[in-house]
């Protein structure tokens, strides 16, 4: 189906029936019980969700599937935000004109700077990246006021033109982004017993947008364009010899990654309509990284996964504070129960980087393939010998 | 012409912070062949080893003087720390207010500890893998050293100052004043990065320690266990960072962060010298500062707005391009 093989095809329609049912799938808990701080089925952070899993799709496109590890793709997330609110300041309040400039911008930038970048390998073109990145943070931050509004961030204003649109509404208010009147910020509420589901507008928006975005990788993954990029990956001087010359390809996956980059940074416009110069930073560029890293990276699903995990522990982890322990605990003799409370205390709360960090740093030696590869070999451990007679069977190609 | 003079100095100051980082950063390239993005973290360790240090000489007990009263009528309580009734008042005050230089000792051995059960825990394991699961791993344990760090001393600045006859401004010359302690950061770095010069150049160990870096297998096999001398290299690294740390806090109160903050720009300087050039460091990190300074100055912003900003990424770019091997990079290493 869609030029897919069979496995891809159940792959995204796992992916989409996910997505589809996140507003159900993350509220497992009902509203009014203990447990219900876990719930992550609320539209600001699904939207979080699929926004983040966009960005490190794009991004395991270039490291994935190249070796190429840039440290600066927070810069095009940036360019993409500020476009895309420069959009909602001129033209209109729909998003979908918004998303194409974001997306077209981005892709410009990163033509250029891929372009200079990709003429270097290795850690040098790691801090060539992290150059141009710290470059455009510095820039936005300072020089470039009149057009990012400094360090308060790029908003909308009730004196902006929108030809397309109107400055303001009836009653005197910004208006808010819309597909076609369908606003993002409207939701419905579904009850069912204790149970509350909220379904919003802009969470399926960007879900959609996401399960595109997956589709094209899923396509690029399986297109002689990505052999050839798994190809630069394993070893460029031997496709050197093969008579192929890297450099087109390395730039086209620069800047397609550079494009999901920018429409993941519109997205975020569009679901809140500011744009600030600490999107651009690199440790946000480095956020990408851990998510595909944990995640996978090369694999598929990986990125998504990883970047829902981080965004999971930063949003919900980071609420359990020592009233929640104790009430976990509470079944346990006072001592032991205080003991345990201030054992786990530093890892959660406002120390949930901490345990993103030791998790982070235990994939990376243990696991180099992230949370898939953990998944599969539990599934092999499953499964007995068998599968693994297969792997010892394949033979690897001598370097 | 004082403004030059002026820029100049603080050149030489930033560099000389970018230099001491950048060092260590090569010590530990050049031998191990481990790209680490953990050193900036050891930086901020080092500045927390004298706010650990101000924090212990402060450890104080209370009396209660009868004869004074707070203004509430109660009995005056009075905080004695321990080092002033050991040692009297005069020569304990001058203790704990001579606590950053103190704490140059106090961190030595602090940061050695780090580095070797950093070296042997985690880095060894990743000499054979890629470059790229070295950041990747040094990345993480940055993040959470850092965290550690914010759990146990706050996310607020901490003020570690100068002593007093070392702070304050000195009149260099006719119009030109400049603060004492910058200027002792300046020789306090030259210092050290004379000592880690020597320290290879001049001693048989560091000679072995050069020839590894050349060639470990030669070295390894005329029967030199090259790898304990690269352990203790890699703790010697991380006592530069360390004590560029220390003595980086009365010039900017030291925060769980600032290790990041300094970090992309270290690297910067390493590249620009010369992955594994140790005098390419030290020379691109005082000629950056000194470029950094100068883009500040009044009259270049005006003229290119926003250039100091820019500049050292700027500068590194087109080394990056043009010299592939950056400014004193040897043959063959990283290219």
């Amino acid at each position: 189906m869609f030029g897919l093989d069979k496995k891809d095809t159940s792959l995204l329609a796992l992916v989409a029936i996910l997505t589809l049912a996140a507003p159900f799938i993350l509220n497992p808990f009902p509203t009014n019980s203990g447990l219900a701080q876990f719930n992550a089925g609320y539209p600001d952070l699904m939207q979080r969700f699929v926004i983040f899993g966009i960005f490190a799709i794009g991004f395991n496109i270039l490291f994935g599937l190249t070796g190429y590890l840039s440290f600066g793709h927070a810069a095009f997330l940036g360019i993409g935000s500020y476009s895309a609110v420069w959009m909602f300041k001129l033209l209109s309040m729909n998003i979908i004109p918004a998303i194409i400039l974001s997306v077209l911008i981005s892709g410009i930038f990163a033509v250029v700077i891929g372009y200079i970048s990709l003429r270097r390998t290795g850690i040098y073109f790691s801090i060539l990246t992290l150059a141009f990145a710290q470059m455009s943070f510095a820039l936005a931050y300072s020089v470039l006021t009149p057009l990012t509004n400094g360090e308060t961030g790029l908003q909308l204003t009730l004196e902006d033109p929108r030809v397309l649109g109107q400055s303001a509404t009836a009653d005197g208010s910004i208006p808010v982004t819309n597909l076609f009147g369908a606003e993002m910020r409207s939701s419905f509420d579904m009850v069912v017993g204790p149970w509350s589901f909220t379904f919003s507008v802009g969470y399926y928006v960007c879900a959609i947008a996401m399960l595109l975005a997956f589709y094209l990788a899923i396509r690029i993954f399986r297109s002689p364009f990505g052999m050839m990029l798994r190809a630069i990956k394993s070893n460029q001087t031997r496709m050197n010899y093969t008579g192929l010359n890297p450099k087109p390809y390395t730039l086209a996956a620069f800047v397609i990654s550079g494009m999901y980059a920018g429409l993941a940074g519109g997205l975020l416009a569009s679901m809140d309509p500011l744009a600030g110069a600490e999107r651009m930073q690199w440790t946000a560029s480095g956020e990408v990284v851990l998510m595909t890293i944990l995640g996978g990276a090369g694999t598929l699903i990986g990125p998504v996964l990883g970047a829902g995990m981080i965004k999971y522990f930063e949003n919900i982890f980071s609420k359990i504070n020592d009233n929640v322990l104790h009430g976990w605990f509470s079944f346990m003799p006072d001592g032991l129960e205080d003991l345990v409370v201030t054992i786990i205390h530093p890892f959660v709360g406002k120390g949930w980087h901490l345990t993103l960090g030791i998790i982070f740093m235990l994939v990376v030696i243990f696991l180099p393939g992230g949370l898939v590869e953990g998944g599969q070999r539990i599934a092999k451990a499953f499964r007995g010998k068998k599968a693994d007679d297969n792997k010892s069977a394949s033979t690897e190609p001598a370097e | 012409m004082d403004a030059f003079l002026l820029q100049t100095l603080n050149g030489l100051d930033k560099g000389s912070a970018y230099a001491l980082i950048a060092l260590g950063l090569t010590l530990i390239f050049g031998t191990l062949g481990v790209v680490n993005f953990a050193h900036g973290a050891l930086f901020m360790i080092g500045a927390f080893c004298s706010v650990t240090l101000q924090r212990i000489l402060n450890l104080s007990y209370e009396t209660v003087d009868p004869s004074k009263t707070d203004f509430l009528g109660n009995p005056l309580k009075v905080k004695t720390p321990y080092v002033e009734s050991w040692f009297g008042p005069e020569t304990g005050g001058a203790i704990i207010e001579w606590s950053v230089p103190l704490a140059i000792i106090f961190a030595i051995p602090v940061m050695l500890a780090i580095g070797f059960s950093m070296e042997r825990g985690l880095i060894k394991h990743f000499y054979k893998r890629p470059h790229a699961d070295q950041i990747l791993v040094t990345f993480g344990l940055a993040i959470v050293l850092q965290e550690i760090i914010k759990y146990y001393y706050g996310a607020n600045p901490i003020q570690t100052p100068a002593p007093e006859a070392l702070s304050g401004v000195a009149q260099l010359a006719e119009g030109i004043v400049y603060p004492v302690w910058r200027i002792v950061y300046f020789f306090f770095a030259i210092a050290i990065i004379g000592a880690v010069f020597a320290f290879l150049q001049f001693t048989t160990f560091g000679m072995v320690v050069r020839a590894g870096m050349a060639d470990r297998e030669t070295v390894g096999l005329l029967g030199i266990d090259i790898d304990k001398r690269f352990t203790l290299m890699f703790g010697l690294a991380a006592s530069v960072a360390g004590l560029a740390g220390v003595m980086y806090g009365p010039i900017n109160a030291p925060n769980y962060h600032m290790g990041m903050d300094f970090l992309v720009l270290s690297f910067v300087v390493v590249v620009v010298g010369g992955m594994g050039s140790l005098p390419g460091a030290v020379l691109a990190g005082f000629l950056l500062g000194i470029l950094e300074s100068f883009a500040s100055m009044k009259e270049v912003i005006t003229l290119i707005p926003g250039i100091n900003q820019i500049i050292i990424y700027l500068v590194a770019i087109v080394i990056l391009l043009t010299r592939p091997r950056g400014l004193m990079g040897r043959k063959g290493v990283m290219e």
